[in-house]
């Protein structure tokens, strides 16, 4: 199965107080056991840009799509043969990031 | 006439034989299908129509001599057939294939049965579910009751309590929990939430809730202290396990003495000491004191599984030490400091230091526990032992409203009415 581990940014509690070089050995380690797919940290949520063209032509907005405390920092992509393997890494990702994970199944993958 | 009372006579036998057989072989139906389609779904659906199947079919050509076997054998049956229905109507053809393969393999062996229905408890007290959806999820699958059973007994609407099975069955196929007893590296972490829900199932079979559901639902108890039994045999350096089987296995041994001949709740004080299960009460007892010498720091459970091995200590009400059990309940007001706990340490209180001192107590739990009919019982009887009937009489009152259990509600009408009688005002 494909996870998403996302990375919870906060408003709040800005600092990024991981660990130098923690984000890269966990990298590495997902490598290593074949369950890196993709991931990346994101810049600042106000670097965003929404458009729409639901109505034809599009239209841009500056700013994210949802004005929130918390917000999206970062990802991974991992495969993991079931929830308790994502748990398990998210617990890792979380420790490396110094942030709020969330872990969600995709629905399918292309 | 008399064909008609021997037909009544044989579905009376029947419905016995298949609560008996539903009580036994629902979890252990409802775990053979999950591990084999790897969806609790389609398992529990298909072990509800196999049942259904069984009172009919049972009816007209009697119970067969293996009832487990045969409702396996039609339940998955029932299963593998809605899984083609569906998987053609998905098109995922190619699942479909390698699920047929894999059932066109050996079957289970026998004695992996006892591991199945743990696989399927430690699926449905998932961490990753909510507390409320593992409950629910674990009296439906493992302890087969219905929907509707369960929204009674915690007090939610049915469709409330069918949309928290349902999503929680949804997660667990979308979110991929695994269908397995985790690894020992984990187990200490994931047994805190099935330990919690064995109690609750646990105190769902013995305050059982429902005016029309027998008091005591012994298949629950015995079903939670099975399962706890397991657990114990997976983690025996695990305290809170032995402590939680101690606990069942002191309050199980009262069960008999607990509810009179005609159905009412007899309290610890008027029990008939002499009907409580020793053997039951010996096992608690050698529990609780291989966690006293193990000199570890116990956590909740050891602590109430303490209390009861005090209760259960005296050969008679006026010998209980109850300065011993309120010295635990003021341990267990440390470790949870919750407004029950501090409820059920009046009550200790009550028989220390009398029944003011506790009533000044529980009074000041009235807000958080204002919809707990133990507290309004708690109250009335404190009111009643300081002569202040009418208000004893609200309490009551009160009290019954809010029970869900028939015993109880039969001692607390008898108590109220007492009171009528005495000429209280």
């Amino acid at each position: 199965m494909h996870y998403l581990l996302t990375v919870i940014g906060d408003t709040d509690n800005s600092a990024d107080d991981s660990a130098p070089g923690a984000i890269d050995a966990f990298n590495d380690r997902l490598k290593d056991e074949g369950r890196w797919v993709f991931g990346g940290g994101l810049t600042d949520p106000q670097d965003a840009t929404v458009t729409d063209s639901r109505n034809g032509e599009p239209v841009f907005t500056d700013g994210p799509f949802v004005e929130s405390k918390e917000f999206l920092a970062g990802f991974w992509v991992v495969t993991a043969d079931d929830l308790d393997v994502a748990l398990a890494l998210s617990a890792d990702a979380s420790r490396a990031c110094h942030r709020k994970v969330e872990i969600r199944p995709f629905g399918g993958v292309a | 006439m008399t064909d008609a009372e021997t037909d009544v006579g044989a579905a009376a036998g029947l419905d016995e034989v298949l609560a008996r057989v539903h009580r036994e072989e629902w979890a252990r139906v409802v775990a053979t299908l999950a591990r084999r389609f790897g969806d609790l779904d389609v398992a529990e659906d298909a072990t509800a129509e196999a049942f259904a199947v069984a009172v009919e079919r049972w009816r007209t050509h009697g119970v067969p001599p293996n009832p487990g076997a045969w409702l396996t054998t039609t339940a998955g049956n029932k299963a593998l057939d809605r899984v083609r229905r569906e998987s053609g109507r998905d098109a995922k053809q190619r699942q479909a294939h390698m699920l047929t393969d894999q059932l066109a393999g050996p079957p289970e062996p026998a004695g992996a049965v006892e591991d199945e229905r743990l696989r399927l408890l430690f699926t449905c007290a998932h961490p990753a579910l909510a507390v409320e959806a593992r409950v629910a999820l674990t009296l439906r699958m493992v302890g087969g009751l219905t929907v509707a059973e369960i929204a009674h007994a915690f007090l939610v609407q049915e469709t409330t309590m069918a949309q928290r099975v349902t999503r929680a069955k949804a997660k667990i196929k979308a979110a991929g929990i695994p269908w397995r007893v985790p690894a020992a590296a984990d187990l200490p972490a994931r047994i805190d939430g099935v330990l919690t829900v064995l109690y609750l199932v646990f105190n769902e079979g013995y305050l059982a809730s429902g005016a029309d559901t027998d008091p005591v639902r012994a298949e629950l108890t015995g079903e939670a202290i099975r399962l706890t039994r397991l657990v114990r045999e997976l983690l025996p350096e695990d305290g809170e396990a032995a402590g939680l089987l101690a606990l069942m296995l002191l309050t199980e041994a009262r069960r008999t003495a607990r509810v009179s001949a005609d159905g009412e709740l007899v309290t610890l004080d008027q029990q008939d000491r002499g009907a409580w299960d020793r053997t039951l009460v010996a096992e608690g007892h050698a529990l609780v004191r291989e966690r006293l010498a193990s000199g570890r720091p116990p956590g909740r459970y050891q602590v109430l599984a303490a209390i009861n091995a005090v209760h259960t200590d005296a050969a008679d009400a006026r010998d209980t030490d109850w300065s011993q059990v309120a010295a635990l309940y003021d341990q267990l007001v440390r470790l949870d400091p919750s407004p029950v706990v501090a409820l059920n340490r009046a009550i200790a209180v009550a028989e220390l230091d009398g029944p003011h001192v506790a009533l000044a107590q529980v009074d000041a739990l009235a807000t958080p526990l204002a919809g707990y009919h133990a507290f309004h019982a708690t109250r009335a009887d404190l009111l009643r032992r300081l002569g202040r009937s009418a208000e004893a009489r609200g309490a009551y009152d009160r009290a019954i409203e809010l029970s869900g259990n028939s015993a109880e509600m039969a001692y607390l009408t008898r108590r109220r009415d007492q009171l009528g009688s005495a000429g209280g005002r």
